[in-house]
């Protein structure tokens, strides 16, 4: 049987999600013989012509990465988004609350219009998405169930309760307890809550759990002496764009 | 005879770490235009910290970059603290700088091994590599996962940390993962030195440029956190006074910002290091300098991966050296040392594996007004096209293909970080 081709491409990101990767063939270097990667800039000067399943890295920030995740698309059999920043549009989108003009003007002068730029999105905002890798980075065991699953003609499971689950599993001291606070009540587990096993509390980097109770978080974080702009600030490491959404659908989850 | 004329157009170079173009146009025989184009879309990182809690600084900066996020965390973290008048403890300073090396040597080995060591072993990647020198590829993967695994165990995890946080850590390793990891970097000297024999065999093009060379540097130690800024044109600078040295500039060609100092470029990074603190470094580190034939002084741009080599024997015997400090001294608990002031100015700077790297906040009321974050890579990005256009006529004669490939091999001997270079500053500082 043919191995799968399988390619790797980048946009608005830190490149930490493919550098994950390099970094799961120190636990499964397997994965190289059961496909065949056609493309990986970071890693190969090797570049092959199709593939079947293209993991994209990285947010669509600029009207010229449209075209191109456009014809990613067309090429490939699958799309996959690689981590946070592909996902949910993550850190790149905390620059879509603010005008973009002053945004380009404080970090490139009187030069701001020599380079593209545009609110920054989740390339599901501009093209169709089969199966995505949360987290940032992405958690090199989800990745390598993934790839199994995907060889096997199976959608990756990625897990749908929050992080608190697996925390609890983890035997782990609450960090509300610690006098930290954590979001982990309402985003998505999988990372097996390592941030707060490592002390510090969840910041949100996997994305939201299908009805999370935003109003009862809230109300805890509040309690535990966050005032509505700290709370704002934590909301939106990650999620600004899904924070925006919210806001736009008028639905006053998370006011200004 | 005709004039040559030549046009290389590398679009997207490959085995570096974000978007770089190389552009050398040659028409008869003249040199019009050899360029470094950045063309890595803009981040903004400095402006999407403004307004945001001091205590996220090093967890959004950190995001940067995924090979050097530890550099980028610590570096944010030295400028936050000295803002708000934060003193670290002993075992603090100690964590920090044994997480360090740990970063030092993955990136290190990912460059040597991954990225340079396949043009020297004449293949397209790391992937052939596997089949014509699988103990090769074995021992890098081991050396990397020992690298990412002691970086594990103080902040969590490499690309990004956790543990790490203003005035200290919110975990810390236990003396029994202290112990493992010390019996596993002693069993990496093998390693090591099979890796110095490796790039002994290493054939790099003979090329020289005399250059200004800036580094971080302490009187008691191989300098990688703190410090003050070194030319080797000489001078020292607090590092406050960043600016002095780095001057930076747009051009329209690359979204990363440009510096220069005395001359029109300087560089930093591994030779920069080598160059001005090789007095510094562990005697076997020394050792393994003259077994690779790399002297103080050394002006070949193609041997800062020689350079990395060394500091790959330094990093891992210091390594060793301060895991046993720490063993000896015991771990233990700490909170974090807390802010004195909740409004002030602070500069970090640490070299990272690319080079000096500068984090400048003015935080206001616990909030950063402004930022300036200034990479290596960008740094560097003037001393790659000054390389360039002082090699590319001396290769006139040979087939495009083969300036191609010494250019290529010179932009990835610098181990450019595009990604962090691109975002750059300028932030008026209000």
């Amino acid at each position: 049987m043919a191995r799968p081709k399988v390619a790797f491409f980048e946009f608005t990101s830190c490149e930490g999600c493919q550098l994950t990767v390099v970094d799961s063939l120190q636990t499964a270097p397997e994965l190289l013989e059961a496909v065949e990667i056609v493309r990986f800039r970071e890693a190969m000067s090797e570049k092959g012509e199709g593939y079947a399943v293209a993991f994209v890295e990285g947010a669509c920030s600029r009207p010229g990465d449209e075209a191109a995740l456009k014809e990613i698309r067309e090429k490939a059999q699958l799309v996959v988004a690689l981590g946070a920043c592909a996902h949910l549009g993550g850190i790149n989108t905390i620059r879509n609350r603010h005008e973009l003009a002053d945004v380009r003007q404080a970090v490139y002068g009187d030069k701001a219009d020599w380079y593209d730029t545009y609110p920054a999105r989740p390339i599901e905002a501009v093209v169709p998405v089969d199966a995505f890798l949360p987290g940032c980075p992405i958690d090199r065991h989800e990745f390598i169930r993934a790839v199994k699953a995907l060889l096997q003609g199976r959608a990756p499971q990625i897990p749908d309760q929050p992080v608190c689950v697996e925390c609890k599993l983890k035997e782990n001291v609450c960090v509300y307890l610690r006098g930290r606070t954590c979001l982990g009540p309402i985003i998505r587990a999988g990372c097996d809550a390592i941030c707060p096993t490592y002390g510090d509390g969840c910041e949100g980097c996997r994305g939201l759990i299908p009805s999370p109770n935003l109003d009862s978080l809230k109300q805890v974080l509040a309690e535990h002496h966050l005032s509505p702009d700290e709370t704002l600030a934590k909301l939106t490491l990650f999620l600004t764009y899904q924070t925006m959404a919210m806001e736009a659908a008028g639905d006053g989850t998370a006011k200004r | 005879m005709a004039q040559p004329s030549v046009r290389i157009d590398v679009h997207h170079i490959t085995r570096v770490e974000g978007h770089g173009n190389i552009v050398v146009d040659v028409q008869n025989g003249v040199l019009k235009q050899c360029d470094l184009e950045i063309v890595e879309s803009p981040r903004f990182i400095e402006a999407m910290l403004r307004g945001r809690p001091f205590s996220e600084a090093s967890h959004l900066t950190s995001r940067i970059c995924g090979i050097c996020a530890v550099g980028h965390a610590t570096t944010s973290l030295r400028a936050t603290e000295k803002a708000l008048g934060v003193v670290l403890s002993e075992q603090t300073v100690l964590l920090r700088k044994l997480n360090f090396h740990g970063e030092m040597l993955d990136s290190h080995i990912l460059h040597a091994y991954m990225l340079v060591a396949p043009d020297a072993l004449g293949v397209g990647s790391v992937v052939p590599l596997a089949k014509s020198h699988p103990e090769v590829v074995r021992r890098a993967l081991r050396m990397k996962k020992l690298a990412g695994d002691l970086c594990a165990a103080i902040c969590g995890r490499h690309t990004h940390p956790i543990a790490l946080t203003v005035g200290g850590f919110t975990h810390y390793p236990s003396a029994s993962d202290l112990e493992q990891l010390r019996a596993r970097l002693e069993a990496a000297r093998a390693d090591v030195d099979a890796t110095v024999e490796l790039f002994q065999m290493l054939r790099l093009p003979a090329f020289d440029r005399e250059t200004e060379y800036i580094a971080l540097h302490k009187d008691d130690e191989y300098c990688f956190i703190d410090g003050e800024i070194a030319s080797s044109d000489g001078g020292a600078w607090a590092v406050e006074d960043y600016r002095k040295i780095t001057n930076e500039t747009l051009v329209r060609h690359s979204t990363a910002k440009r510096t220069r100092h005395k001359r029109g470029e300087y560089m930093v990074g591994a030779l920069a290091r080598f160059n001005i603190n090789h007095e510094k470094l562990h005697m076997k580190a020394k050792a393994a300098a003259t077994a690779l034939g790399l002297k103080p002084g050394c002006t070949n741009p193609y041997r800062i991966t020689v350079a990395q080599v060394v500091e790959i024997v330094h990093c891992l015997e210091d390594a060793i050296r301060l895991t046993d400090q720490l063993l000896e001294r015991g771990v233990v608990w700490e909170e974090p040392a807390k802010p004195a002031r909740l409004s002030g100015e602070g500069v970090g700077a640490c070299e990272v594996p690319r080079g000096v790297l500068f984090h400048n906040y003015v935080i206001e009321d616990g909030k950063v007004a402004s930022a300036n974050c200034i990479i290596p890579t960008g740094q560097n990005l003037n001393n790659i096209e000054a390389d360039m256009r002082t090699l590319v006529p001396t290769l006139l004669d040979r087939r495009p293909e083969e300036i191609t490939l010494s250019l290529e091999m010179l932009v990835r001997a610098y181990d450019p970080c595009i990604s962090c270079s691109t975002h750059m500053l300028d932030v008026r500082f209000v």
